[in-house]
């Protein structure tokens, strides 16, 4: 006897049919799955781009946190202002901001739940979908990820060893203008840029900034990583020369605590009004324990000594990773020397695909992110998006990272050996089409070191 | 049953995800039903808490290398240790797809034509002249796999010569040797077999029809991506052949307790075996779990009857 026969299939969701098209491409993904194995501590991570938190003064933030509960527990258990905590952003601007030549006033700026939300209330206000945001190519994939999400349409802008370029820039703006749409804003990382390791300098920041004055272009400036620089120098903001048309996104993740997300933008009036109405309609206030913690640590603790204790620690494991790029990765593979933060962005050689050798290096114990997660769109099957990986060397200790690069330098290695027997490799051939811009299932979540 | 049910589930396989999610619900319906589950990793504390722990039985739910190869319960045997599923030995010949192939072909049961060649033959004789003999021999369109593991982990369908390399390329990725097969039109089902209390019972075809037409990775975890017929929309005369040979595979590999055959029925009626795995998933996506419920079974119950089945067979004896 035959089992009765259903109509329909089961699809295991019965909302399948409900879901906005924002989540189109929010799918499980093979490289996602990857990162799980890197996640085991018998695999050098240089995937994630966990702050080594462990460098903390964690007895004096303890007793910074129990002073503060024990005095103003009354506040920092409350609901706060939308905008965020005024205190927070006295320091803010008398503190921090001053660092990187940006004098504003405690009003210009807003409290975020992280720089994340920061990107996420300036993509809310100013975009559209089908709205085009210009970003570099590559960019910071999680940025790409909440551009996706509003259904905006990212166009890359090229990058040099001097970050952003102004001409492509210029190109760039024209283009979108040529094709009846306007870019609303242009997204960069000017300082130790997340994922390419490159800082524009003096010089480079003033070009971006003409090329954004003549295009009236708004310009987003994320800064999370300007404090570390491993010489000792603090790149100049561009929002320093510009304050109308820059939006600067601040976070306390790098310099301090990434658990607390505390990141904040500076902004011009109008902007900002609206932004702290977009926050409200979004998480209501940031969170005022996070926002008091972090005033506290700011105004009681030696915060940029601690800075410059992480200037040390990560120039130590980035010096780490590239005498060991450059000792035993194979010839022709070439990479960005960060002067500053995370990361280091490595070009392989031989039309190698470091998407499709990714599970040979994580049966070798290594992790990285492939290129391609921090491209949008079509840009993710261009040659210089699959040639291209991510390595960071924040969290590991400096014995791992060599390690993690040795492993690595097999991994090429034996990736170059298949490639010299079938040729360089093309697009899977089943590969469809890549799926909208959404970038996170490409790339490891945020709790992977 | 004395002591705990311990639930393998990671390991530092390619499908360490998988595995996670196949364990924590497994863990999830073994407690449902009143059964005390500790989840365990694979990693360097795991011999020295079984050894402690003395669970009663332990269920792996291990997916690629290591935890399907064998490997473990050969360490599950050292310790002894009763456990749900097939002994070594079967999961070895399971988990070669070519063995397995040969086997299933020895006794009858069509798999479809393919070749399995390790990265070296290409290099030594030329890529290109045996990719375009097996093209010759085999036609198009083809399925190029690792020979190992599951998930469809760097499997690809190929429809012309010239995407042969880079699916090639995608297969090494993940392993030595690489099977390239003539590629089965027809309907795809999977067919679980289990044996709670040591009794054979095949449940009811589940049907696949990914939205993308490919079965791969992100069509098979991401739920809403795939429609799943479960039965199956066969003819009464296709779901009893798709059974048969299921339940045909499972015997002459030696599997226990519980197996999956990846099955294409085609056009024709014929059935044509793809891969039997000796650790099928058990994720919210997996096809066990649906055919369970189609036939009416409590994943929950169905799980306590394989582990009561494990502690009632006790320990196998290397």
């Amino acid at each position: 006897m035959s089992l009765p026969q259903p109509p329909h299939g089961s699809r295991l969701d019965p909302w399948v049919e409900a879901y906005a098209a924002r989540t189109r491409g929010m799918t499980a993904s093979e490289v996602r799955a990857l990162f799980a194995v890197a996640s085991r501590p018998e695999v050098v991570s240089l995937a994630g781009g966990m702050p080594y938190v462990a460098a903390l003064p964690l007895e004096a933030v303890a007793d910074t946190v129990a002073r503060l509960l024990l005095e103003r527990g009354t506040r920092a258990l409350q609901y706060g202002s939308g905008q965020g905590d005024e205190g927070l952003r006295e320091l803010i601007t008398a503190e921090v901001l001053p660092t990187v030549g940006i004098h504003a006033h405690p009003d210009d700026v807003v409290v975020t739940v992280g720089s994340q939300q920061a990107l996420d209330l300036i993509t809310r206000v100013f975009v559209d979908p089908g709205e085009v945001i210009l970003a570099e190519a590559p960019s910071y994939v999680t940025a790409l990820s909440t551009f996706a999400a509003y259904q905006a349409d990212v166009v890359h802008v090229a990058m040099d060893e001097q970050g952003l370029v102004p001409a492509a820039l210029a190109d760039a703006v024209d283009a979108v203008a040529r094709a009846g749409k306007r870019a609303k804003f242009v997204y960069t990382i000017p300082s130790y840029h997340n994922p390419a390791g490159v800082t524009q300098g003096p010089d480079r920041r003033r070009e971006v900034l003409e090329v954004a004055r003549r295009a009236g272009l708004l310009l987003v400036e994320d800064d999370p990583y300007g404090l570390l620089g491993f010489d000792g120098v603090v790149p100049r903001a561009i929002r320093a020369d510009e304050e109308e048309g820059v939006l600067y996104v601040g976070s306390f993740s790098k310099t301090f605590a990434p658990g607390l997300r505390v990141g904040f933008v500076v902004a011009p009036h109008g902007v900002r009004e609206k932004l702290v109405l977009a926050s409200e309609a979004s998480v209501l206030c940031p969170p005022a324990y996070s926002q008091l913690t972090v005033a506290a640590y700011l105004s009681t603790q030696p915060w940029f000594d601690q800075v410059k204790a992480f200037r040390e620690l990560y120039r130590e494991r980035r010096d780490a990773l590239l005498e060991s790029m450059a000792a035993y990765l194979p010839a022709g593979t070439t990479w960005t020397r960060p002067a500053g933060g995370f990361y280091s962005w490595v070009t392989l050689p031989g039309g190698l695909d470091a998407g499709a050798m990714l599970p040979r290096a994580v049966t070798a114990r290594v992790a990285y992110v492939p290129g391609t997660g921090f491209y949008s769109g079509w840009a993710k099957t261009s040659p210089e998006a699959r040639s291209s990986l991510r390595l960071s060397y924040c969290y590991p200790e400096p014995d791992r990272i060599r390690e993690g690069v040795r492993r690595l330098a097999g991994v090429v290695q034996a990736e170059l050996d298949l490639t010299s027997t079938f040729g360089p490799i093309g697009l899977p051939p089943s590969q469809p089409e890549p799926v909208g811009p959404w970038n996170l299932a490409d790339t490891p979540g945020p709790d992977l070191a | 049953m004395s002591g705990p049910v311990a639930v393998l589930a990671g390991g530092l396989s390619h499908e360490r995800d998988v595995s996670l999610r196949s364990g924590r619900r497994v863990a999830e319906a073994l407690r449902a039903v009143g059964v005390d589950v500790h989840v365990l990793d694979v990693d360097a504390a795991l011999v020295a808490t079984l050894r402690t722990e003395r669970p009663s039985v332990v269920f792996p739910l291990l997916h690629g290398q290591a935890g399907e190869d064998g490997a473990l319960r050969d360490v599950l045997e050292l310790l002894g240790l009763p456990y749900v599923g097939a002994t070594p030995a079967a999961c070895r010949v399971a988990f070669d797809k070519p063995v397995a192939k040969a086997v299933l072909a020895a006794a009858g049961l069509n798999t479809p034509d393919g070749v399995a060649l390790p990265h070296e033959t290409f290099r030594e004789l030329g890529a290109a002249i045996v990719l375009e003999a097996i093209v010759e021999r085999l036609g198009l369109p083809l399925v190029v796999k690792p020979t190992h593991g599951g998930s469809a982990l760097g499997v690809s369908v190929v429809h012309r010569l010239e995407d042969l390399p880079t699916a090639m390329v995608a297969a090494f990725s993940y392993g030595d040797t690489a099977l390239v097969e003539r590629f089965v039109a027809g309907t795809e089902v999977g067919v679980a077999v289990v044996e709670p209390r040591g009794r054979s019972r095949v449940l009811p075809p589940v049907e696949i029809v990914p939205d993308g037409g490919v079965y791969d990775y992100a069509a098979r975890y991401t739920a809403g991506t795939t429609e799943f017929f479960a039965p199956a929309r066969l003819s009464e005369p296709a779901e009893q052949a798709a059974m048969e040979a299921a339940q045909r595979a499972h015997d002459v590999l030696g599997l226990r307790d519980l197996s999956r055959s990846d099955l294409v029925v085609a056009a024709d009626g014929g059935v044509w075996i793809l891969e039997v795995n000796a650790a099928p998933g058990m994720t919210e996506t997996s096809l066990l779990p649906q055919a369970a419920a189609a036939a009416g079974l409590d994943l929950g119950e169905l799980c306590r009857d394989l582990v009561e089945t494990a502690a009632a067979r006790g320990p196998d004896v290397t």
